[in-house]
């Protein structure tokens, strides 16, 4: 079981504002997560590769080639907030 | 003599010039209006999955080639997690323990000749952020940010570089030849000011003669190779400062005031560098054919450091020419083209000084002027059979820049040719017999009063004089009075 301090660490990290009953329910489930792993390592794993992907493609690309893509309006359509020019956010200097 | 030595690493992210972006067909733009260039991929809309611009892949192993890097067999992307607005995604899909270029080095050439080595950590392939932009003020109830993704997903190549640098100045020196590799290369503009080459340091001190490193602070950002230089000298002097008072330099993100000179702490928060890095699930590995990586190693130009050496060597040019004129490859090629005509010294001069100086003013480069690489190497060869006199020359210069004309059409058509001695000799004649003041104050010792006859007599042949077969011959006639 993780402790609190990694679940509110880990809340941090994500800008998320969770209650003392979240933080108990957060700390269950990652710790769950967490000891899924702890089951994997604990299996005779020598000889076996890491795995990043599980399909066996390679260098899928494409060609530098120019496609259109969304009009000003339609890409600030679903911002929350936007200016006429762009993407609104609490100031950042 | 400070007791402390400088030890420096560089991060240099250079905005490769594709068409598109890194993971998506939006085309890349510079100076565009805000948000013009979007799609659902560089907006992380949910469900959308990126693609790799080949481009950029091809790109990023032509550096790791000129940088002598090992080539990863299989290279693959991670995601770089933090959250920031300038990230739609809320991570930046980056490389980590396996990038596309590994270990490698670079060699810069010093002013007194002496070579510089830097060890070259890595160079992977990530996306740039979009720009936050704080302009406009406070709206109406919220204090606000505009966020512009037109930058965002362009193809970035991260260069690292172990901290085998020693000096502010050798920090400089590396900088500004790695951006001319870079731009021989054709990969990117590699502009400071306008972002496409962005460099921070990493910055240590400890005792000279230690071999252990200091703690050190990283200097973010600079947009000049010169404030860069300037504000790793103000971060060495504070931390020696610190440590000299028997402090302790703290592990910090720092900013350079290049108005003020000062150092400012960026403090960051603890968990800032707490990436939690894991692999990209939506993209594949790249694992570049070796045959097409041969044939790219095989195509690299002539890169800048051997190629200044074959000057120096073999065409007699000056450190400094050879500095001057692999300041981009447009220049070179020009150059190269002069100098396979005529004296390679001679066009080197010629190119780098009047050349260059008559065309500022229309604020035209050689290679975009009326003025070929074989006009520069005609006007060498008129000055070097003594058909024209170096003012004439320039004259002539300025001619062919206006007119694309040939060189020695226009010193025929605008009479420009030299004179024979012996219409020089009776101008000068003249020009004493007229002036018997002067002449006398010449006698007397008045060696300034060369000038005047000197300007008269260009004055009257309309520089088709040579100034020191003038000089010669006012003594002459001087005398002979």
């Amino acid at each position: 079981m993780i402790d609190d301090e990694t679940v509110r660490h880990v809340a941090r990290l994500a800008r998320l504002r969770l209650s003392p009953d979240e933080e108990q329910v957060m700390r269950e489930e990652l710790s769950g997560i967490l000891e899924h792993i702890d089951a994997i390592r604990a299996m005779d794993l020598d000889g076996v590769p890491p795995t990043t992907h599980v399909i066996t493609l390679e260098n899928v690309v494409r060609p530098d080639v120019p496609v259109s893509g969304l009009t000003r309006d339609e890409a600030l359509r679903e911002a929350a907030h936007a200016t006429d020019e762009g993407f609104g956010v609490p100031r950042m200097d | 003599m400070s007791a402390y030595e400088p030890v420096i690493g560089v991060e240099i992210h250079v905005q490769l010039s594709t068409r598109t972006k890194m993971f998506c067909g939006c085309e890349l733009s510079f100076g565009d209006p805000p948000n013009t260039h979007t799609c659902p991929v560089c907006l992380a809309h949910p469900g959308v999955l990126p693609v790799v611009n080949e481009e950029a892949v091809r790109r990023a192993l032509l550096i790791g080639l000129a940088l002598g890097c090992e080539i990863a067999p299989r290279s693959i992307f991670h995601r770089k997690n933090y959250f920031y607005p300038d990230l739609p995604k809320a991570y930046q899909i980056s490389q980590f323990d396996i990038p596309i270029c590994g270990r490698g080095e670079f060699r810069a050439l010093r002013e007194d000749g002496s070579e510089l080595l830097v060890g070259i950590t890595r160079a992977h392939l990530e996306e740039d952020a979009a720009k936050l932009t704080h302009a406009g003020g406070r709206r109406a109830g919220a204090a606000e940010s505009v966020v512009d993704f037109n930058r965002g997903g362009t193809p970035l190549v991260e260069i690292v570089t172990e901290p085998d640098l020693r000096s502010p100045s050798d920090v400089a020196l590396f900088l500004r030849q790695l951006r001319q590799t870079l731009l021989f290369l054709g990969v990117s503009d590699c502009s400071m000011e306008e972002g496409s080459m962005r460099a921070d340091a990493n910055v240590s001190i400890r005792p000279v003669g230690s071999h252990e490193y200091g703690t050190k602070t990283e200097l973010k950002n600079m947009n000049s190779f010169r404030f860069l230089e300037r504000g790793i000298e103000a971060e060495i002097a504070r931390q020696e400062e610190i440590v000299g008072a028997g402090g302790r330099v703290s592990q910090e993100t720092v900013h350079y005031e290049p108005d003020t000179g000062h150092i400012t702490s960026l403090r960051s928060k603890e968990e800032s560098h707490d990436y939690r890095y894991f692999p990209e699930p939506d993209l594949v590995p790249i694992a570049p054919d070796p045959a097409w990586v041969e044939e790219l190693r095989a195509g690299l130009p002539e890169l800048p450091l051997p190629l200044r050496r074959r000057m120096v060597g073999e065409m007699g040019l000056s450190a400094e020419d050879a500095e001057v004129l692999t300041e981009g490859p447009e220049l070179v090629v020009y150059f190269l083209e002069a100098a396979a005509l005529a004296d390679p010294k001679a066009c080197a001069n010629w190119i780098r000084g009047e050349l260059r100086a008559q065309l500022r003013e229309a604020g035209v480069e050689p290679w975009q002027s009326k003025v070929t690489p074989a006009h520069v190497a005609a006007l060498v060869g008129l000055l070097d059979a003594g058909t024209v006199t170096v003012p004439a020359a320039k004259e002539v210069m300025a001619e062919v820049i206006v007119s694309g004309e040939d060189p020695a059409d226009v010193v025929e058509s605008k009479g420009l040719g030299a004179m024979d001695e012996g219409d020089l000799a009776a101008v000068v004649a003249e020009i004493v017999a007229a002036n018997p003041d002067q002449a006398q104050q010449l006698r007397d010792g008045k060696n300034k009063v060369i000038g005047f006859f000197v300007g008269q007599t260009m004055k009257r042949t309309g520089g088709r004089a040579d100034p020191q077969s003038v000089q010669r011959l006012v003594r002459e006639a001087v005398r002979g009075d």
